[in-house]
This record gives structure tokens, sequence and C-alpha cells, in this order.
């Protein structure tokens, strides 16, 4: 824990509405940024600068609605672990589909009527 | 900076920390009582982000197999609705972060408010959702499992008539003019968008019997500054809620 309590009972951090609002009016930024950028043609990045806009507004809602910034490094770190191993099965599971996705696209051609 | 509100009748009946009333007898004060089950919520989202990991796999699959059927399937999805239901559910983030901190300050009535709005903005994406998914069943953008599906390879004539009346027929003349593996790979898009939207939307359902009970909980005048545990917790499973729908609304809606 943090040695930031000034208010409350001390058993936890309270998070200043200032800090609220301003994570918020960040969100919605970005969410708008999402939109523009998901209309426009960005040569084959569109996925990537999606992909890091929505994991920008991700760290948010962790760091400061979900209190991680000030909490117990645990926390952060179960989340963190969580989200490793989800990076590790989609790597594994794309990877091992491309190789033999084309032998299952010619079944798909020859059966699907 | 506001100071502790010691106000509220309900909320600070407890003496102190270490004889709260709320304190449990197999813990030894409201510190280790809070972390424990704070460390088993955490452990808690964690299983929850494995669960829809399955299916973000399942998506990340067939779109990098087939992204052309990706980009030709998501013009169907309606974008407007899509970053109106991102809106709400941050807006419904903030007011959960907010009833937190209403809570940790013996702000009962406050809290309440923030909780109300929270659970009126879980009303409003269902319902946004709901305008989404009945369009889509009337199109027949649905399982090819269903009898009234354009993806469906055994349509009946008077099933394929009614989808091609719908809407001057304008989604089923699109379909149509699909080869049958093409159809097939936009098929499995909406399958995978069902599949997606429909475990989120049953998250937001929970957070909504959630949320129900921690207002009637709060009305109740359970929660203060040595009691708002249900509140950080019940608030952190929501912002999860709010997490996959940060990945799902680009992935789902925006495929340029």
């Amino acid at each position: 824990m943090s040695g930031e309590h000034h208010e409350g009972s001390g058993v936890s951090h309270v998070q200043s509405v200032k800090v609220l609002a301003i994570v918020l009016g960040a969100l919605l930024v970005l969410t708008w940024l999402t939109y523009v950028t998901g209309s426009a043609n960005l040569h084959g990045w569109d996925l990537s600068i999606a992909m890091l806009i929505a994991t920008v507004k991700a760290s948010l809602v962790c760091l400061f609605f979900m209190h991680l910034k000030y909490d117990r490094p645990l926390h952060g770190t179960v989340f963190l672990v969580a989200v490793l191993f989800v990076g590790v099965f989609l790597a594994y599971v794309v990877g091992d589909s491309l190789e033999y996705q084309h032998y299952f696209d010619q079944h798909i051609e020859d059966h699907v009527k | 900076m506001m100071e502790v509100n010691t106000q509220s009748p309900t909320s600070s009946q407890a003496d102190d920390h270490g004889h709260s009333k709320h304190l449990a007898h197999h813990f030894d004060d409201v510190h280790q009582q809070f972390d424990t089950g704070k460390f088993g919520m955490w452990m808690f989202l964690l299983t929850e982000v494995m669960f829809f990991a399955g299916l973000f796999v399942l998506y990340a699959v067939y779109r990098s197999n087939h992204p052309e059927a990706w980009q030709f399937a998501a013009q169907f999805l309606d974008t407007k609705w899509g970053a109106i239901n991102t809106v709400v559910l941050l807006v419904s983030s903030f007011t959960v972060a907010w009833a937190v901190r209403n809570a940790q300050l013996g702000e009962t009535r406050k809290m309440l408010i923030n909780l109300v709005i929270t659970l009126l903005c879980a009303g409003g994406f269902m319902v946004i959702k709901y305008i989404e998914y009945s369009h889509k069943v009337h199109v027949g953008l649905v399982f090819p499992q269903l009898e009234h599906s354009l993806f469906n390879p055994n349509i009946t004539a008077e099933a394929s008539a009614k989808l091609a009346a719908y809407e001057q027929g304008e989604v089923f003349h699109q379909i149509e003019a699909l080869s049958a593996a093409e159809r097939n790979w936009v098929g499995k898009f909406f399958s995978i968008y069902f599949c997606l939207t429909g475990l989120h939307g049953f998250h937001v359902l929970a957070g909504m019997v959630v949320l129900s009970w921690l207002i009637l909980r709060g009305m109740r005048g359970d929660f203060g500054p040595d009691n708002f545990n249900a509140i950080d917790f019940g608030a952190l499973y929501w912002h999860i809620v709010d997490l996959v729908w940060i990945f799902l609304f680009p992935l789902l809606y925006l495929i340029n």
C-alpha cells in the first residue's frame, strides 16, 4: 500500500474526484481517437493502432479506477500474469493455426455448398 | 480535500477498526480482512480474463486466417451504437469508482446516487445491445444453425423469401452475392460476434444483479468507512466488464 492516506479510514487508498474525472476525460478522448482512426485508411496499421489505444485505455482503468497504482503490487502482478498468459495462449494458437490453415480452407472449398 | 464525513447515521456505528462489527472473527483486523478479500477478488478477475481469453483467441485465429471476410462482415455492425455503448460503460466505470470513494468517506447518499447511475448505464447498455441484436436477427445475420440465418446452407425457401423481403433485402443480396466459402467465413464472424458480445452481455446482467444488491444494502446502511469491501470488490468486477468492452469495440466494430 502507498502512504497517501489522507482521507477515509486508512484501510485503502481513497481516489480523488478530480483524478477520476481527468481519467474519464482521457478515456472519452481516446474513444473518439479510436473511432476516428478506425474509420480512416491507415494502410494496414489499423489493428495495431486500435489495440495500442485500447491498451492505453485499459491501463488507465486499471491504474486509477481499479486503484492498482496505489494498491499492493501483488494485485497488479496477478493481473499482469493473467494478461501475459493470454498473450502466450494467443501467440501459440494463432501461429499454429496459420501453419495448417490452407488444408482446412481447401476442405471448406471442396465441401461447403 | 474533503474531510471525512462521519455524519451518516448508519455508516459509522462501529467504534473503531479493531472492534468493528463488520470484522469476521477469523480475521485479526479490518486491514487483514480487506486485503484478503481484495486478493481473492483479483484472483477471480484473473479467471475472468482467462475465461474471455478463449473467445479472443478464437477471434484471432479466424481473423488472421480470413481478414477479408472480417472486413466485409464488420460493415454490418453499427459503429454508432458500439461507440455510444463504449461511452456508456466508461461513464458507468467512473460513477462506480466514485461510489467506492463515497463509501470510503461515509457519503451514503452520494454513493447510492452513483450506484444508481451505474445501474442505469448498465441497463442502457443492454437496451442498445437489444436494438442491435434484434436487427441482426431480422436481417438473418445469426448462427448458421438457425432456421432464419443467411448462413444456413439448408435454408428453406420460405425463410429465404422472408429475409429477402426485409428492408428491401439489402443485407440479403450482399450476402447472396458471396461464394459458398466466403459466406461460411462471414457467418463465422457473426457466430463469434454473438459469442463474445453474448458472454460480455451476460457479465453486464450479472453486474446489474451485483449493483442492485449493493444499492439495497447501501439503503439499509450497511456501508461506511469501516465497511466498504463489497462496494470496492463489486466495482472491480464492473471495471473488468468495461475493460473487456474496451477491446471488443475496436475488434468487432472498427475493422477497416
